[in-house]
């Protein structure tokens, strides 16, 4: 999806014209509809951010700083961040799996992966998260089988990483699967036919065709990976210091009055989204005529 | 390679070092509810300065708060508990019954029914009480607003509504259909149904809706203390219930975990007289108040209460089906508001 939004299609408006063509509107017509969409934007999505750190630092900085060195912050951070590690990396693995097997081969049951690698997307994240209670909660499945052999998986970090990776799923693959598709196989017959073993061709032929595409998909599982609140909040069991994640640590702060400390660890959070889409920018910026050229191939 | 192997293992080890916890002697987890946070952090601090006196082992207890009803649901799926302390009695029966790691007797394992501390509902209102709140009656008035969280999905809320039939019962000689009559009124003045505590607290300060919000004791005096006495005031009603939150020791984990000793020291200290003075200063009210400082105990309101084991009630195995269950008072009198 990100991919599309880059390179090529911008540069279809360039060719001027005077006069109205059939296809553009009139003046006033545009300046209508920009400032529409700006004034939208300004409300739904700046202001509810601007008021992030507003409140955020409504207690000096001092009080900020003071929230964030907590030692429960600092465990929810520190456990978002493994979390994040864990799960990301296996969404990169399995997305380019997927993809792989998805766009360059032809075999029974592919619409039905394709329509099981969405499913994290059409179902609620709560029922994620109670999945995983069913199965491996002490009244679940697996619960006894697990209890007698000393195995902590809900209301422990294996949960927590086990949901996010749930929700988390379909990012990689949903990003990778339309470019490869797009792009076909035919430099990798082209690389088998040279006598490139299967490997070879996927790490030196399929692999750098991607990579931009697999980059947004990281970088957007990554951001979703942090920021999941509702299947976790059903496997993590809250205990504080242990299992509460950045998103859960917000909603404890909020609950106990402690606003500003809530928006502190809020504004965290969304600076890494910021991160995020400021490095995806720059990417984009960066290396704007590989990726024009990923595109095109 | 050689070099990217070993800042690969001293990459793994960082992060080993990270989800390692630190390890204490002994570590206990206490699943509570939500409005005893800041009880529950003044109180775990004090036990394990006494346990390192008393033994000298270090003790670390971890907390996770959450609502009643929705806590015990996590011991029975697994969260391992090694006491619980709750709202309801039904919430830790529901743990004896589903899991049997806590034996049916518990209630009578520990002195006052096992409730070092109990509670009463109050009206919180804003100040000045432009609305002339004093009593439950001033609660039908034309034109107030009432919040109160969902009496299904909360504990606090229960015992609000209990209260109010206690007046109601009270008000009418025991008529009930005069009764029934009342607590529709009520209701009809309840613009929002939180689903807990918390959320109706927040929605009554933060959110500036309503005009009295009926809580806990507890949860009243935190707000004021939390978000100024300068905004709102409580005001005690003619009459209300005596809230008895009930604590157990989870008998199926302590055992595995090998923890019963500190577990069981940890609820014995809420019984001590320094552990009833914490629960004094965090606006519970102490099973001994001779423990509590009197300034403390003066803060707290003189009101007539009734408890659940009051005939008008029968105890919660009576009064949670006739009234909360499917069908029961509640479901008769309550139409959402338009």
């Amino acid at each position: 999806m990100a991919a599309e939004l880059s390179g090529a299609p911008l540069r279809i408006s360039r060719p001027v014209r005077r006069g109205r063509s059939a296809t553009t509107e009139a003046p006033a017509v545009r300046v209508a509809l920009v400032g529409l969409v700006f004034v939208f934007l300004g409300f739904f999505l700046m202001l509810p951010l601007v008021a992030v750190f507003v409140e955020a630092l409504r207690g000096g900085i001092s009080a900020y700083l003071a929230a964030i060195v907590e030692p429960d912050a600092l465990a929810a951070i520190r456990l978002t961040l493994i979390v994040a590690a864990i799960a990301v990396p296996a969404n990169m693995v399995f997305g380019v799996a997927a993809a792989w097997a998805v766009a360059k081969f032809e075999f029974k049951g592919k619409s039905l992966l394709v329509t099981l690698i969405d499913l994290p997307f059409s179902v609620s994240p709560v029922i994620s998260g109670l999945v995983y209670v069913l199965l491996f909660g002490a009244q679940g499945f697996f619960g006894p089988f697990l209890d007698a052999h000393g195995v902590e998986i809900i209301f422990a970090v294996p949960g927590i990483v086990l949901a996010t990776i749930f929700v988390t799923f379909p990012f990689v693959a949903r990003e990778l699967i339309p470019l490869m598709q797009e792009q076909g196989s035919g430099d990798e017959e082209a690389a088998l036919s040279l006598g490139a073993s299967g490997f070879t061709t996927f790490l030196l032929v399929t692999l750098p065709n991607v990579k931009w595409a697999l980059l947004y998909g990281v970088l957007l599982c990554n951001a979703r990976a942090m920021g999941e609140f509702g299947a976790v909040s059903v496997v993590s069991g809250h205990i504080r210091g242990l299992t509460n994640t950045m998103p859960l640590h917000v909603e404890i702060l909020y609950n106990e009055y402690s606003f500003a400390a809530a928006f502190a660890v809020a504004s965290l959070l969304a600076l890494l989204a910021l991160f995020t889409l400021a490095l995806k920018t720059f990417l984009e910026w960066r290396f704007a005529g590989a990726i024009a050229a990923e595109r095109a191939h | 390679m050689r070099r990217m192997r070993r800042s690969l293992a001293a990459g793994l080890a960082a992060l080993w070092a990270m989800v390692a916890p630190a390890v204490a002697d002994t570590t206990l987890l206490n699943v509570s509810y939500d409005p005893t946070r800041e009880l529950y952090e003044a109180f775990n601090a004090a036990f394990a300065a006494h346990f390192k006196t008393e033994t000298g082992e270090t003790v670390t207890v971890r907390m996770s708060h959450g609502g009643s009803g929705k806590q015990a649901r996590a011991v029975i799926d697994g969260l391992k508990a090694d006491v619980v302390t709750l709202a309801l009695e039904a919430d830790i029966d529901a743990i004896a019954e589903a899991t049997g790691k806590i034996p049916a007797n518990w209630r009578d394992r520990l002195p006052n029914h096992s409730a070092p501390y109990t509670s009463t509902i109050v009206f919180l209102v804003r100040k000045g009480n432009p609305q002339g709140i004093h009593d439950w009656p001033d609660l039908v008035k034309e034109g107030v607003e009432v919040i109160t969280p969902n009496p299904k999905t909360s504990g606090g809320a229960r015992w609000s509504y209990l209260a109010a039939w206690a007046y109601a019962s009270e008000a009418f000689h025991g008529d009930e259909e005069a009764m029934r009559g009342f607590m529709g009124e009520l209701f009809r003045h309840v613009p929002v149904l939180d689903t807990g505590a918390r959320g109706a607290t927040t929605t009554f300060v933060r959110r500036g809706i309503g005009d009295v919000l009926i809580t806990w004791e507890n949860e009243a005096f935190l707000a004021l203390k939390e978000l100024g006495p300068d905004k709102f005031e409580i005001v005690a009603p003619s009459i209300s219930i005596k809230a008895e939150p009930p604590i157990a020791l989870v008998d199926g984990n302590v055992d595995k975990a090998g923890t019963r000793q500190a577990a069981e020291a940890y609820l014995a200290y809420l019984y001590s007289p320094e552990g009833q003075r914490l629960v004094a200063k965090n606006f519970y009210r102490p099973a001994e108040p001779a423990f509590a400082d009197n300034a403390d105990m003066a803060r707290f309101p003189h009101l007539k209460l009734v408890t659940i084991d009051d005939p008008l009630f029968g105890g919660w195995k009576k009064a949670q089906p006739a009234h909360f269950g499917n069908g029961g008072v509640f479901d008769q009198i309550y139409q959402p508001a338009r």
